[in-house]
């Protein structure tokens, strides 16, 4: 079932002198399948975009639908659309609590009413697919790692086997392996268990390699919302906006405008590497 | 919702409250406190009233933000008017079952009311107008003599000024852990008391791990940059008196002793309590 955002807006403080305009005017579709990664500067409104999708913040003016129903109606049962749309935030040290792993991660699914064998076996099935290390299932939440704690929130929430999966900056504060270590764990749910997600982050290469659909938050609106390769191709407009398109891009078009006949739209580096090696082999 | 908490919050905006020396509105606040715990009859009341009043429009808040931190104590208030309305001795109004209530009762709770509600009204507003790192200048500096009687006063200032630093990171702190419980399928809402607090302990204990994480990180930060103590440290901007602080002074002494005076005048005092006689006992 699709997650529709209608006209939503939403405005901080508005009772000061300065009101904050955190969205203004957001329309989305977001059919289910989708690998959406969700782009924009430091306050540009993509976490209170994505705190709309699953109902923790309820829109000053618009609406939001899930599933043909209104989610901002006074009578919508909120714990039953957070069962279907997941919210992992970007620190994990906010969530995690429990004596162990294990016990952390059986707290999402024992909420929404799972029985105890039920709550444990999503448990134990979302630690399997989050790659989780087996001999860690029952050490202290507070005695992990960075990518570990990252892990374990993200199966904190899968536990209760959501079909949306939002991320907000998973990748923050990892070095680069952690980092292409769980943007490939993300990649792999969506292929394999076919969940729909979406990636909030602030860095383009991140976002180019995995995903389908690029939507660019810039001061509270959508600038761009269509595939990476067409996104990427603003290149100035999205630099004015503080965001840097990916190297690879960035690279390509610099050899384009010196005069080499390089794919001006690659987005990962074996993309720019093989674009040029044509060009260069068609050149000799 | 955890945001609806007004008391030691910061209103920013440009007025003569905001610009005021903090050692003047600590010390006016003190005198006002005073000042409404005296009044013996409604003629002090009023001048007190006005007095709130015009330091409200003064300050440039919105009376909103001000009222707001009355939510807080709306309990307390309640209590004290309660046990007030019940146990003060006197003649009696109605009374039904055990209970009483007394003309002198429904006397002292309206009056209750009354004083704290312009007690927290008036400390609010000096908190809305005053940055914390003010704050705590102006207490460092206005209870310096302490220092005589071997008080720390300048320890105390940074821990002071440390813990209101911290309240609103802990409580945006708070709130983001509570929505990243919610969207784990936590509620905060339903069921009885002992399952709303167990409820909190999801919060909590992240909570509690991030502020020992803070105050760590903090107390490195400082030591590293050789922090010692508090004596002989300077200021960036250290406070000077001007001119509009002594205005405010003679203006706040001024109205203390006006207010005071005729709050307790034996004859305004005699003749209301004469109404009051009149009035109600016939």
């Amino acid at each position: 079932m699709p997650l529709i955002l209608d006209h939503v807006s939403q405005i901080y403080n508005a009772d000061t002198e300065n009101p904050v305009k955190a969205l203004d005017d957001v329309n989305l579709v977001i059919p289910e399948g989708q690998f959406i990664g969700v782009i924009g500067h430091t306050g540009s409104g993509k976490s209170t975009l994505i705190q709309h999708m699953n109902g923790l913040i309820l829109p000053t003016s618009g609406n939001v639908y899930y599933n043909g129903k209104d989610i901002t109606d006074k009578d919508f049962n909120k714990k039953e659309l957070r069962k279907h749309v997941g919210l992992v935030f970007q620190y994990p040290e906010h969530q995690l609590f429990e004596t162990d792993v294990f016990a952390d991660v059986c707290f999402g699914p024992g909420n929404i009413g799972m029985t105890r064998k039920e709550a444990e076996m999503a448990a134990f099935d979302a630690l399997r697919k989050v790659s989780f290390p087996e001999d860690l299932y029952y050490a202290s939440v507070f005695e992990l790692s960075g990518g570990q704690k990252r892990r374990a929130a993200i199966a904190g929430v899968l536990a209760m086997k959501p079909d949306f999966l939002i991320l907000d900056e998973p990748t923050a504060g990892l070095d680069p392996v952690g980092r292409t270590e769980i943007l490939d764990m993300v990649s792999e749910l969506h292929k394999t268990a076919g969940i729909t997600i979406i990636l909030v982050s602030h860095s383009m290469e991140d976002v180019a390699r995995y995903v389908e659909r690029v939507v660019v938050m810039d001061k509270g609106r959508v600038a761009y919302d269509d595939v990476p390769r067409e996104v990427f191709s603003h290149s100035e407009e999205l630099e004015a906006m503080g965001l840097a398109i990916p190297e690879p891009s960035k690279i390509a078009r610099q050899l384009v405008k010196n005069g080499l006949d390089v794919d001006p739209g690659v987005l990962t580096s074996e993309e720019a590497a093989d674009s040029i090696y044509k060009a260069l082999m068609k050149n000799r | 919702m955890i945001r609806d908490i007004t008391i030691g919050q910061y209103y920013q905006t440009k007025s003569v409250m905001h610009r005021l020396d903090p050692r003047v509105k600590l010390l006016g606040t003190l005198l006002f406190v005073i000042a409404i715990f005296t009044y013996k009859n409604p003629v002090g009341y009023v001048l007190g009233i006005i007095f709130l009043c015009t330091v409200i429009k003064l300050s440039h808040v919105p009376i909103k933000f001000i009222t707001k931190g009355l939510k807080g104590i709306l309990m307390i208030l309640l209590l004290t008017v309660l046990i007030n309305l019940f146990l003060t001795p006197g003649t009696a109004l109605v009374s039904f079952w055990k209970l009483t209530i007394t003309y002198e009762g429904v006397a002292v709770a309206l009056t209750m009311i009354l004083r704290l509600t312009m007690l927290i009204m008036g400390s609010s507003i000096v908190t809305l107008t005053t940055t914390p790192n003010n704050l705590t200048d102006g207490l460092e500096k206005g209870l310096g003599f302490m220092k005589i009687f071997r008080v720390p006063v300048g320890d105390v200032a940074m821990m002071m000024s440390i813990a209101l630093r911290f309240i609103p990171i802990l409580l945006e702190e708070t709130d983001r852990i509570m929505k990243a419980q919610l969207a784990r399928g936590a509620d905060f809402e339903s069921g009885n008391l002992v399952k709303k607090a167990r409820a909190l302990v999801p919060v909590l204990v992240p909570l509690f791990v991030s502020a020992f994480r803070r105050a760590g990180d903090l107390a490195m930060a400082m030591e590293a940059r050789c922090y010692r103590g508090g004596d002989g440290r300077t200021k960036m901007k250290p406070l000077i008196y001007k001119k509009r602080d002594v205005i405010a002074y003679i203006v706040l002494f001024a109205f203390m002793v006006i207010s005071i005076w005729m709050g307790r005048w034996s004859v305004i005092t005699d003749f209301f309590n004469s109404l009051y006689t009149d009035l109600i006992l016939k």
